[in-house]
């Protein structure tokens, strides 16, 4: 068994299992969103407000934003150690692997808890 | 007689700081369709440092595996004509993703060390009946589409995923093997087998491209026997 301490899970069935059920939910996520719009017969700020303002939506957008950060992890996560590595990169490959890994982590978390303050902040 | 401009790929690790592609026009027979082996066999007659390996040239020992025209294949059941198409040209390079050794050669031993990994071999320690360990005609069938990979290495080596991880993705021609144990009703080690392939990688790197389902000289489809090794893994794992 190959070893990997930066993936998700550390395992590949838990990490292909996430990666395809967070695109089912921000397929739905997507799909009542655009349902919401589109059913409006006037859409304005009020409206999206309004729309943004039950609870059930709420909470399925944090969901959304769950999934958006798991699914960008796994797929970045695949990413980097497809192409950064030393057989790309030579000796440097594994430290620019490992600090393009801490960006996306980081970028991932700050839009993880941007969405929470959106959808669950006062403002 | 007709011609074929022949590009072959040429590299000797000990001599050349790069490799260079040698053209050479060769003669073939005008009234019949001839294998790229045949053609790359008058091309030596013409260069005899030309180097690749060949033996059967029937499509059974997998050792001519190269890249004709951009394609994975077996030279010696390969067409010219399919080959080459209208423009008579034929560009001859060796297996992508693997250190050459000389021109046409590769270093195999990534690709055989990626196949023991999965141990293409029947685990049972239960003592073994009298005579032989009966299988249904059904159970037998489960086999077929898997046994009879020649392991060639054109799919491994058309695989992006083999490429950029050779030392940790099984690959396709490796994963084949790895089902065709799975699906052994005689095999016990199911579950170690699974256990050896849940990480990252081994399995996972699997995009499902299909390239090598495209490639496969003998018509088998490492895809669906990925696709079949994951189902067991959600069924054992979840």
């Amino acid at each position: 068994m190959v070893t990997n301490a930066t993936s998700l899970g550390r395992s590949g069935l838990f990490d292909w299992l996430v990666q395809r059920f967070s695109a089912l939910v921000l397929l739905a996520w997507i799909a009542w969103v655009g349902i919401g719009i589109a059913s409006a017969p006037e859409f304005g700020y009020p409206q999206w407000r309004a729309l943004f303002a039950a609870t059930p939506l709420q909470i399925f957008s944090l969901i959304a934003v769950l999934s958006l950060c798991a699914h960008a992890w796994v797929g970045m996560w695949t990413v980097t150690t497809d192409y950064l590595n030393e057989a790309h990169l030579g000796r440097a490959g594994t430290a620019i692997r490992l600090l393009i890994q801490a960006v996306c982590l980081l970028l991932t978390l700050a839009c993880l808890l941007w969405g929470a303050r959106i959808f669950w902040g006062s403002g | 007689m007709s011609q074929v401009l022949v590009s072959i790929y040429r590299y000797n690790p000990e001599l050349d700081s790069k490799p260079r592609m040698q053209s050479l026009e060769v003669d073939v027979p005008g009234d019949r369709d001839l294998m790229v082996l045949d053609v790359l066999e008058l091309a030596k007659a013409k260069d005899p440092s030309i180097t690749y390996r060949r033996s059967c040239r029937e499509g059974v020992c997998g050792s001519d595996g190269m890249n004709i025209n951009g394609v994975n294949g077996l030279a010696c059941i390969t067409p010219l004509s399919k080959a080459a198409g209208p423009a008579r040209k034929l560009v001859l390079r060796p297996l992508p993703g693997l250190p050459v050794v000389r021109d046409l050669v590769v270093d195999l031993s990534q690709f055989y060390e990626q196949f023991e990994k999965i141990k293409p071999w029947l685990i049972n320690d239960e003592p073994p009946p009298a005579i032989e360990r009966l299988q249904s005609p059904e159970e037998r069938a489960k086999l077929d589409g898997l046994y009879e990979c020649i392991l060639c290495a054109c799919c491994t080596t058309s695989c992006p995923s083999f490429w950029w991880n050779p030392d940790k993705f099984v690959g396709p021609a490796g994963l084949l093997q790895s089902y065709r144990f799975l699906a052994d009703s005689r095999d016990a080690a199911t579950t170690e087998r699974l256990a050896e392939l849940d990480d990252p990688f081994s399995v996972f790197r699997c995009r499902g491209i299909m390239n090598c389902v495209s490639v496969c000289p003998k018509g088998l489809n490492p895809t669906r026997a990925i696709g079949k090794i994951r189902n067991m893994l959600v069924e054992q794992g979840t």
